[in-house]
């Protein structure tokens, strides 16, 4: 007696009834499918999160001027900016888990190119900036410390600004006018795509911070070394927790604030920005999970329930073969393999329909769904488990019959 | 007389029904022998079925003791017994008891399936039962495409299909018409040309009388064994040549 015969045994009888064991795996189809997308949806956002991480680095953190009482850092005009580019200074020479901190400024501006115009955000920035957001150029020459320190009218563009500007046309050397003063284009930057928050990265326009400061600001701070914001690498490897702290440390020293004094700053870490974004699919994803184990449940529950009614229906089968010389075991095993054959049955077809449902979800939703080969035979070995699991009741009791009494039953 | 294959002593068997004991064997002992021919008979509820379960090892007895081939198979758990039907008992019933959605060749094979034969074998040793049986040209009909008398040559094929010592047949004739009943009692008698035990339940007479020994039964108990006169209507000769002798089942059916 082995897998084959029972198997084909299962096959014949599932035959017999073929609407009713199709309805019999709809549970188990909806729960395995549920499971597809589930596992596929959740494992997507994770993928998408962790590209993002990776394109906008994981490794940095923002240092804000403001503190968390005024309501986050809305650094625009007008507000008192609290940091400074010795800020910056001491942060990247004094702490060794820094690779570079670079500070910055922002703003909205005009630009202007014969008779075209242009709004975007501007950015105030030194050499480290690249260093830090790794962002290469796609031509010119880079941002130098002279341009900084001689406070040069000079722009680098990004992508979006430049398509909008100069759609056919190598505007290096070209002069914009910003703000009424014109700034010749010194290069520009490579693209960088959406960010996490859905906004577009390469709609910026970066210049010499000074420049900035000088120009572009509406109103320049009363203290020419104070900026917006440092954002700051970490050395890969090190903590970004106790990076976090040394900077928080250095900067409360720096301000001489008193141990009862508020931060005067804010610190921000991309990947916990990013995590924020992960909760959301993680909603849905739950929902499928709930939806997947009520639906597998009721799958298995259907499963007993069918295979209680055919133990029923082939007593006198079941008697014959006993009479014939069919040990507890040999039954056991046969109504098993039924139950289990058709809960591989709906968790194949249920494989098929979460493969079809994840692919429309990520076509319509237009979310990245990430089917992983492991997660599918899990749930299709799951599906197995549960006919193993809701079968065992049936099948015990059909092999518990006595054969007399089996076999007089009609 | 020959070595015996049935030996029981003081069998009992009562049900309980709704705290209520029925006695449907009190104390039945007697022994059969190798190669015997032999037909059970009695008013019905007079305890033929419940003995042919027991000694078809489908059942196990209140008390008493049965041997069966020479072993005490009284107190064998389940599962040895089944391993017994399987290998040494061939079941024969009223009501043929074939599964309706197997053909013929399936049907037989069934015994199989539970004894270990190489799977290659089965459609070979089915094939030769059902041609033994005179069927060989039906063995894709299903039972419904076939007559009461065919359906029940399939399931003598069946019994046969293991090579049994021993083939157990409750009323086997009971279902059908009385030309077709000879048919069936003809195959019994070529069988036990050929060696086999055969123990049938009955309650004609002219079925009674293809055996050469019957035990009457009432109430429980065993009130009559003798053997019977082979010059007897129906009755064929004990050694009537030819029949079988030629068929496949002449091989290796007789006693191990
Ligand atoms: N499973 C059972 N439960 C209770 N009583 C039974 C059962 N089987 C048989 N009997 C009783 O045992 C007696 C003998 O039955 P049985 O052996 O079937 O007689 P026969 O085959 O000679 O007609 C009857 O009185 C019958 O009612
Ligand atoms: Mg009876």
């Amino acid at each position: 007696m082995n897998l084959y015969i029972n198997g084909r045994i299962a096959v014949a009888a599932l035959r017999v009834n073929k609407l009713r064991s199709v309805l019999t795996m709809l549970g188990i189809i909806i729960g395995v499918a549920a499971v597809i997308v589930m596992v596929g949806v959740g494992a997507g956002a994770q993928a998408r999160v962790e590209e993002q991480i990776r394109l906008l680095g994981s490794n940095l953190i923002v240092v804000m001027s403001g503190s968390v009482n005024q309501g986050g850092a809305r650094a625009g005009q007008g507000t008192q900016w609290t940091i400074s580019e010795d800020d910056a200074i001491a942060i990247q020479t004094e702490l060794e888990s820094i690779v570079a901190a670079a500070p910055n400024v922002r703003g909205q501006v005009q630009i202007v190119h014969g008779n075209l115009n242009w709004g975007t955000a501007v950015i105030g920035a030194t050499p480290e900036f690249f260093e830090v957001r790794d962002w290469q150029l796609e031509s010119g020459r880079a941002l130098e410390v002279e341009d900084v320190r001689d406070i040069e009218r000079v722009a680098w563009l990004g992508q979006t600004v430049l398509t909008n500007l100069f759609p056919d046309e190598d505007p290096v050397g070209l002069t914009v006018r910003i703000r009424n003063t014109p700034f010749i284009i010194a290069g520009t930057l490579v693209g960088k795509g959406q960010s996490g928050q859905g906004q577009d990265q390469d709609d910026i326009i970066v210049v010499p911070l000074s420049t900035a400061k000088k120009k572009l600001l509406g109103r320049p701070p009363a203290d020419p070394r104070v900026v917006a914001s440092i954002t700051v690498k970490v050395a890969a490897g090190a903590s970004m927790i106790s990076a976090e702290e040394h900077i928080r440390d250095l900067l409360r020293d720096r301000h001489q604030l008193q141990a009862f004094q508020e931060d005067d700053f804010i610190l921000r870490n991309l990947a916990e920005i990013m995590r924020t974004q992960e909760a959301s699919s993680k909603v849905l994803a739950l929902l499928l999970a709930a939806v997947a184990s009520v639906s597998l449940l009721v799958g298995g529950i259907g499963i007993m329930n069918i295979m209680l009614v055919s133990v029923t229906e082939r007593t006198r089968e079941i008697g014959l073969r006993m009479a014939v010389g069919a040990r507890g075991r040999d039954v056991l095993s046969q109504f098993l393999v039924e139950a289990v054959l058709l809960s591989l049955l709906g968790g194949g077809i249920g494989v098929l329909l979460g493969l079809a449902g994840s692919a429309g979800i990520g076509h319509f939703a237009g979310w990245r769904v990430l089917i992983e080969p492991s997660s599918v035979l899990l749930s299709f070995g799951f599906a197995g488990l549960i006919g193993v699991f809701f079968g065992f009741y049936p099948a015990r009791q059909a092999a518990a019959l006595d054969p007399i009494v089996a076999l007089r039953r009609d | 007389m020959a070595v015996p294959v049935i030996e029981t002593r003081d069998l009992v068997k009562t049900y309980v029904l709704g705290g209520q004991e029925v006695q449907a064997l009190r104390g039945v002992s007697l022994v059969i022998g190798k190669g015997e021919y032999v037909a059970v008979m009695g008013p019905s509820g007079s305890g033929k079925s419940t003995f042919l379960n027991l000694i078809g090892c489908l059942d196990t007895p209140t008390a008493g003791l049965y041997r069966l081939d020479g072993t005490d198979v009284s107190a064998l758990p389940a599962e040895n017994l089944a391993q017994v039907r399987n290998r040494k008992i061939g079941f024969v019933f009223q009501g043929f008891n074939l599964l309706p959605r197997l053909n013929a060749l399936q049907n037989v094979e069934m015994p199989l399936l539970y004894s270990g034969t190489n799977r290659r074998d089965w459609r070979r040793l089915a094939e030769e039962r059902l041609a033994a049986v005179g069927l060989a040209e039906r063995s894709h009909h299903l039972p419904s495409q076939l007559s009461g008398g065919q359906q029940q040559r399939v399931a003598i094929a069946r019994a046969l299909v293991n090579t049994p010592a021993l083939i157990l047949a409750d009323e086997p004739t009971g279902a059908l018409d009385s030309r077709t009943g000879e048919e069936i009692m003809g195959i019994f008698e070529r069988l036990n040309a050929e060696g086999i035990t055969i123990v049938l339940v009955t309650h004609e007479h002219d079925i009674a009388r293809c055996a050469r020994r019957i035990l009457s039964f009432r109430d429980g108990v065993l009130v009559r064994d003798e053997n019977v006169d082979r010059r007897s209507p129906m009755g064929r000769g004990p050694t009537e040549p030819g029949i079988g002798a030629a068929s496949p089942v002449g091989t290796g059916l007789g006693a191990p």
